[in-house]
């Protein structure tokens, strides 16, 4: 036995060591789930394991790799600063005219955001968006074509987390993997296990961003009916949970039939950021839900969509006198309801909907988000307190 | 121990200082990490591989090969997403192959180590691409061969210069 170990020492040793980090591979890779496990779904997910090595690798290597970077930043600024001066002074006038016409288009840009966000609140829909990032400095990547992901000095020690996403003001980049101390790893878009929900910006229809071997961006999962066409902005869609709604993602490059299914497009994107570049992004360390409330000074109390439009319906003018007769049995009754109630459409409406379903402790306003209890029925008013026995030709337009 | 020593075949074996040892493969994953930051091109090139390649073929030892191999590629695989293992099994072929082949053959001139560079890097390409799909089950895409050759011929072209330089650590003895 042992002058066979000795014999065949390199090759043991060689089946020993492959051994070893297969047994290390096969701990660390998962079983695929049937669907949403699949390589470069959206529940796509690394294989964890063995962080200890890949935390001493880290801590071992991003050192240097900060100290290149700032270093190179520390030469490149010497360079331009100092020495590369030659048309700073044309420049330096070019850019102040710059400047005052993008303050004028930040001030329009920064009413119609208003507009908007009080539109957005009238209308209810929740929207996530980017209240709180955190800028950080690029200062790796994992070296090889088959693994997209980049380092970025920033760790949990300043708050990053696993899934936060990561920008520029061009588009987003992709999200962080995992957060050590002072470093992160950014899974980019382009990595073919990376998705994020997208949607495009003409035609609303959704899609999913997937990444592809070769480093390009594409969406699928759109139907080949669908009229889509080069040059098509594309954002992302907040449906993903990671990405705020809204943010640029890139534009159509191409479209072609999906190879495995003929029924559904691959959409060829190219990115608003420009992921080959990458120096300084944004890490969102914060979403919040779409409360511009409080920032904007509009009432926010919750107003139910049938009062927002009773709000809009003409008021019908005051009933004749005799209109309760001509109106038969329930007519009679309704007149002095109608009266009691301001005799408006409006307030009709609105006294019928808020006993509909009197058994509701309280309902999701479907406009605005809120939870608002239905109002109590009042007994001054006979429409509103017995709505049951109020005809319809109330709200009715006279014969 | 000596510096230098002749193998049964009659090829000379080299060491290296134990800081050499440790900074040249550090330092290579160091600018294969920082580097494509600036110049995404440099992805095409494999430093970790050459480095395996060079210290494996100098020391001629099988053992030391395999180790070195796994060590470097165990680090290639931390910097990454993917499972750890990938790299690290593709480089200790190399690493084994390499130093056996080194302790047969002298491949000391740069014709040489042009061609050994190029057949290590294909290898190495096979076995990542056959246990990154194969074992993982990982999308890394097709083996593309027209790209695989254009990148074996770059870093086997990078080897004949990194070589050279690579010798001036070799111990004297």
């Amino acid at each position: 036995m042992e002058s066979f170990f000795s014999r065949y020492r390199n090759a043991t040793v060689l089946v020993g060591t492959l051994f070893v980090q297969l047994i290390m591979l096969a701990t660390q890779i998962k079983a695929p789930a049937p669907a949403s496990g699949a390589p470069g779904g959206l529940g796509g997910r690394p294989a964890e394991g063995a962080p200890l090595i890949r935390t001493w690798a880290t801590g071992i290597l991003t050192p240097f790799e900060r100290l290149a970077v700032y270093t190179g930043g520390g030469v490149r600024t010497l360079w331009h600063s100092y020495i590369d001066l030659v048309h700073t002074r044309s420049e330096n006038n070019e850019l102040l005219r710059k400047i005052d016409q993008l303050r004028l288009e930040q001030a329009k840009m920064r009413e119609d955001a208003e507009q908007g966000q009080r539109l957005q609140k009238l209308l209810g829909f929740k929207e996530q968006f980017p209240s709180q990032t955190l800028a950080a400095q690029v200062i790796g990547t994992s070296g090889t074509d088959t693994s997209r992901v980049i380092y970025i000095d920033k760790g949990t020690s300043s708050h990053v987390e696993n899934g936060m996403a990561v920008i520029t003001p061009d588009g987003i980049v992709g999200k962080v993997l995992r957060a050590d101390s002072s470093t992160s790893q950014v899974l980019l878009i382009n990595d073919p296990s990376s998705g994020a929900g997208v949607i495009l910006e003409r035609t609303r229809l959704n899609g999913i961003l997937q990444g592809t071997s070769s480093g390009k961006t594409q969406v699928v999962d759109v139907m080949s009916d669908e009229n889509i066409a080069v040059g098509d902005k594309i954002v992302t869609s907040g449906g993903d949970r990671v990405y705020p709604k809204g943010l640029p993602v890139g534009t159509v490059a191409g479209v072609a039939p999906d190879e495995q299914d003929g029924s559904f497009l691959d959409i060829a994107v190219k990115p608003a950021a420009d992921l080959a570049h990458l120096e300084e992004v944004l890490v969102v360390t914060k979403t919040a839900q779409s409360a511009a409330a409080q920032d904007a000074n509009l009432d926010v109390s919750p107003t139910r969509t049938v009062d927002m439009l009773a709000q809009r319906l003409p008021s019908v003018p005051e009933k004749p006198a005799d209109a309760g007769k001509t109106g038969g049995a329930g007519g009679k009754a309704a007149a002095p309801a109608a009266k009691s109630a301001n005799q408006t459409v409006g307030t009709a409406v609105k006294s019928a909907a808020t006993t509909q379903k009197p058994g509701v402790a309280a309902e999701k306003n479907a406009a605005t988000g809120a939870t608002v209890k239905p109002a109590q029925p009042k007994a001054v008013k006979p429409a509103t307190a017995q709505p049951e026995t109020a005809p319809p030709s109330e709200t009715e337009t006279p014969h | 121990v000596p510096a230098r020593s002749i193998t049964r075949e009659g090829v000379e074996v080299h060491r290296f200082s134990p800081i050499a040892t440790v900074l040249v493969p550090l330092f290579a994953l160091l600018l294969q990490a920082s580097v494509p930051l600036r110049y995404p091109w440099f992805n095409t090139l494999d430093l970790p591989l050459l480095v395996t390649i060079f210290f494996s073929v100098a020391r001629r030892n099988p053992i030391a090969g395999t180790a070195t191999g796994a060590i470097i590629g165990i680090f290639q695989d931390a910097l990454t997403h993917r499972p750890l293992g990938l790299f690290g099994i593709a480089k200790t072929v190399v690493g084994y192959i390499g130093s056996s082949i080194g302790a047969k053959v002298d491949v000391e001139n740069p014709g040489s180590r042009l061609i050994m560079t190029f057949c290590f890097y294909l290898l190495h390409s096979a076995v990542y691409h056959l246990m990154a799909r194969g074992m993982a089950r990982l999308d890394i895409g097709a083996f593309l061969w027209a790209h695989q050759l254009w990148a074996a011929l770059m870093n086997a072209l990078a080897a004949v210069v990194l070589f050279a330089v690579l010798d001036r650590y070799k111990l004297r003895s």
